[in-house]
């Protein structure tokens, strides 16, 4: 018998999008969709990674009453670059752009996106805004908070404003040409048969979010050059000295940056339907009902922003409405809700890692809606508005909702993506150490704020000591939580087990092509004849 | 109640226990939804679970009825949350008309006050128990906040305008005072404190100590140094109109406007006069923006606000300008 041993190292030898091309040149000259999602990949988690470095030094601070690891300058800074590589740099492309970008094609039936030479156009606009926001930083960085609030951004900061907001205007425009790729693709380029309502809700959500993308990410861009003008040639829109008004800038800065944050979460809502309808192997419960909702957040998302400015001078009447506008925006989100944990009735529920994360969105993204009910109360948003509960509430739905969603879709996706399985126990086991740690980091500060502590101090009262120790406590742990899929997730690429087509028995074309899919999609345009989401009239098959 | 581990700051104001019982209600609310949908998603995730690769799940895919309820019942209960958050904001929007005015500017990175007998504060703000205070409040430079969280009062100080709250302190003791809207390098450092006293405490405190004439007294002065009599006489023989009574009234603008004169218009009209002009009256006051700071400008405002109405018979409108008075020189000196 033959004593030459089988390679230990799986091998896939079948033409994909992976391997059909070698080189450099193959890679950042690419117009297929789905490499452009990888390049994205690799450039979103280098932004996370950094953003999460300076967390990493904003809680170590905080550790301790006093400001004595750092200067304050250098401490405005740090939470400023925070929150700007946090928010532009990898919460409003993550899910669009890496699996958005991924899976919008596949999903309905469609070789590649409308425009795939502006996606790539799209990556390198965001590149772009990503090195002069480096840029930013290396020259000496930016202290105004990611808000910019004018005069202060305006007149009195001696730090890097223009180039740090040159950046950010920069960045924009891939979001707004992404946005602008999804429509005009799920318009046009869906597969016969696939008509708007049986249309995953990913797409549903993704479409929902390119609205906002679209039509509000050109009133950031004007702001910032407002703001510029004002900086650089002191045109006197915030200045009052030269007639102008600082709360101007406030209007106009979140007339994009409310909406922004439903660019955020949108998308991350559509992962959490795909994951909880296939670990219950059942319809989403209320597919219309989901799918309007979508679209009724993005409107109605544009109508509240003025719950920023409840205490800045704006008058009485403008925050009534203001409040309740933003008590209507909670109640389709809250439907959601309900009908996620309606599709698990009923259902055959497995514990893979996407659903732990699905689970793990469901419980913190309720409870951070709901304290944002305590801040649409206007009389008790005087009390803890610009406190750490702000911080703690924007932070629930942030990351307890669109960073466990990424991960979860992450983790769904990853053997269609890479062809290769991770391995499940280290999965489960960083899903719940990224819970704990998140939860720990989060909740001791409500308390924080309501007893008062203001966001953005360097040093604070002493009593304010415990919650703060907790809270960084929380923060290692949640750092080690995301250390660890950065390990298995490469060691995947290697090691992993080979994926099949369809390793969950998922509905969806994107499981009906080879994992990972050839660089053209699919082989044959599929045709759609069913419902989405029919586990229940099929015998389900895992291949 | 504090054993070490507070959970919310002390209820230190007439309005604290109100946002606080808002609190405890939207806790209440947020504790019972959380644990219904967790509860839910737990025994759902358990009592469903997956027993067999080839089960087949029951096709449901909605149902219209539960629907209309999970979107009415939470609509009806964030339409309570919601009026109930507007009636504890609309009893901080209007100050009692006894409150005591105090003026507060704020500027990197400290906080000034100014009590209308004249003691001066540097951030820290004496108040008398049981009784209003008003705070008036503008800014030298940058946008700042003022928050006290054992009051559960806080707005933004801003420059170029005039901001305000009021507050009834209850309990005698000290209180922190945070700048909560961030200011740059020191915005951590713009602290202070609000130290409650007994009433007789405060007035022996009020008495004591170096202090300047009254803000009234010094804005006195400053009406005569900067000739604002000279236009703004009582008589009503003046190029401006007569300011005695003037504060809170509703007057008509050139443009036919009406507005009332309050804190921020009075301020607009000494700093930049030609923007609201009374009807009848020409446009040629003079512009103090830089000739006036902001202390100068508090101490002003409590002088002209002190101004009693002179007669009986001074109508609810303001009188008809006299005829135009002889070119005169136009005084440019600074005082």
């Amino acid at each position: 018998m033959s004593t030459l041993t089988a390679p230990t190292v799986p091998v896939e030898t079948r033409e994909h999008y992976l391997n059909a091309d070698y080189g450099v040149r193959s890679w950042l000259l690419t117009v297929d969709h789905k490499r452009i999602a990888l390049l994205y990949l690799a450039s979103i988690t280098l932004f996370f990674f950094l953003g999460g470095f300076f967390a990493v030094l904003i809680r170590l601070e905080l550790l301790t009453p006093e400001g004595d690891m750092v200067q304050s300058e250098t401490y405005n800074k740090m939470f400023t670059m925070h929150g700007i590589i946090m928010i532009i740099f990898f919460l409003i492309p993550a899910i669009p752009a890496v699996l958005g970008n991924f899976l919008v094609p596949l999903m309905v039936g469609a070789k590649d996106l409308a425009f795939p030479r502006i996606n790539l156009l799209s990556w390198y606009i965001y590149i772009l805004g990503g090195i002069i926001s480096l840029t930013s930083i290396v020259v000496g960085g930016v202290d105004t908070g990611w808000t910019f609030y004018t005069p202060y951004s305006s007149t009195y900061s001696n730090s890097y404003v223009i180039t740090a907001g040159l950046g950010i205007f920069v960045a924009g425009f891939s979001s707004i040409l992404t946005g602008l790729n999804f429509i005009v693709t799920i318009h046009k380029m869906r597969a016969p048969g696939l008509t708007w309502f049986r249309l995953p809700l990913f797409i549903w959500a993704h479409y929902a979010t390119a609205l906002i993308q679209i039509l509000a990410t050109p009133v950031l861009a004007i702001t910032i050059v407002l703001l510029a003008l004002e900086r650089g040639f002191h045109i006197g829109i915030f200045d009052p000295a030269l007639g102008g008004d600082p709360v101007l800038f406030q209007h106009l800065f979140w007339f994009y940056s409310h909406p922004a944050v439903y660019i955020m979460i949108l998308p991350a809502m559509g992962i959490i339907s795909e994951l909880i309808s296939c670990f219950s192997r059942k319809y989403v419960f209320g597919y219309h009902f989901i799918a309007f909702s979508s679209l009724g957040i993005a409107v109605l998302g544009f109508l509240v922003w003025g719950h920023h400015l409840f205490v800045s001078g704006q008058s009485a009447y403008a925050g009534l409405i203001f409040s309740v506008l933003s008590f209507l925006v909670a109640i389709p989100s809250a439907v959601k809700v309900f009908n996620w944990t309606a599709t698990l009735y009923k259902g055959s529920i497995s514990y893979q890692a996407p659903m732990l994360y699905a689970f793990g969105f469901i419980g913190l993204f309720a409870i951070g809606g709901l304290t944002g009910l305590f801040l649409a109360a206007i009389g008790l948003d005087v009390h803890v508005h610009d406190t750490y509960f702000v911080v703690a509430h924007f932070h629930y739905i942030m990351v307890g909702g669109t960073v466990m969603a990424f991960l979860g879709g992450m983790h769904f996706w990853w053997p269609k993506i890479t062809g290769r399985m991770y391995p499940e126990g280290w999965a489960r086991f960083s899903a719940l150490v990224i819970f704990l740690g998140f939860n720990l980091t989060f909740l001791p500060q409500f308390v924080l704020g309501y007893l008062g502590m203001p966001r953005r101090y360097h040093a604070y009262p002493p009593e304010f000591q415990v919650l703060n120790v907790m809270s960084t406590a929380g923060a290692s742990i949640l750092g080690v939580g995301y250390l660890i899929p950065m390990i298995y997730f490469l060691w995947s690429l290697k090691y992993g087990a080979l994926a099949g087509p369809n390793p969950w028995g998922a509905t969806g074309l994107e499981w009906r092509t080879p994992s990972p899919p050839p660089t053209e999609n699919f082989k044959q345009t599929p045709v759609v004849t069913e419902e989405p989401y029919e586990y229940s009239i099929r015998e389900i098959k895992v291949v | 109640m504090f054993s070490g581990f507070p959970l919310f700051p002390e209820q230190a104001s007439s309005h604290a226990a109100d946002v606080d019982n808002l609190y405890f209600f939207l806790l209440a609310i947020t504790a019972f939804f959380s644990t219904l949908i967790a509860g839910l998603v737990i025994y759902f995730a358990i009592r469903y679970r997956r027993r067999s690769e080839v089960e087949l799940p029951e096709p449901i895919t909605g149902s219209t009825k539960l629907e209309t309820l999970w979107t009415v019942i939470p609509a009806i209960i964030v339409m309570v949350i919601f009026s109930w958050g507007a009636k504890v904001f609309l009893s901080l929007q209007r100050a009692p008309s006894d409150a005591t005015p105090i003026y507060v500017v704020g500027k990197q990175w400290m906080w000034k006050l100014q009590h209308l007998e004249g003691q001066r504060e540097i951030n820290e703000l004496h108040v008398p128990v049981g009784r209003s205070v008003k705070l008036i409040m503008s800014s030298e430079d940058v946008i700042h906040s003022f928050y006290v969280p054992a009051f559960r009062v806080k707005a933004d100080v801003l420059p170029g305008r005039y901001t305000s709250i009021w507050f009834k302190a209850i309990k005698p003791g000290e209180y922190h005072l945070f700048c909560a809207e961030y200011c740059g390098t020191k915005h951590s450092g713009m602290i202070g404190k609000v130290v409650a006293m007994e009433p007789t405490a405060y007035e022996t405190w009020l008495a004591g100590g170096p202090r300047d004439q009254s803000m009234t007294a010094r804005g006195q002065s400053l009406f005569q140094n900067f000739s604002c009599h000279t236009c703004h006489r009582s008589d009503g023989q003046g190029r401006g109109p007569v300011l005695e009574g003037i504060f809170g009234k509703t007057i008509a603008l050139q443009t036919g406007q009406k507005v009332v004169v309050d804190d921020n218009y009075l301020r607009e009209s000494i700093l930049a006069p030609a923007s609201k002009v009374l009807a009848g009256y020409q446009p040629v006051m003079p512009a103090f923006q830089g000739l006036v700071n902001e202390e100068a400008l508090a101490q002003l405002l409590a002088y002209i606000k002190s101004l009693a109405p002179q007669a009986a018979t001074l109508p609810a409108s303001v009188p008809a300008p006299p005829a135009p008075a002889p070119e005169r020189e136009r005084q440019n000196s600074k005082p």
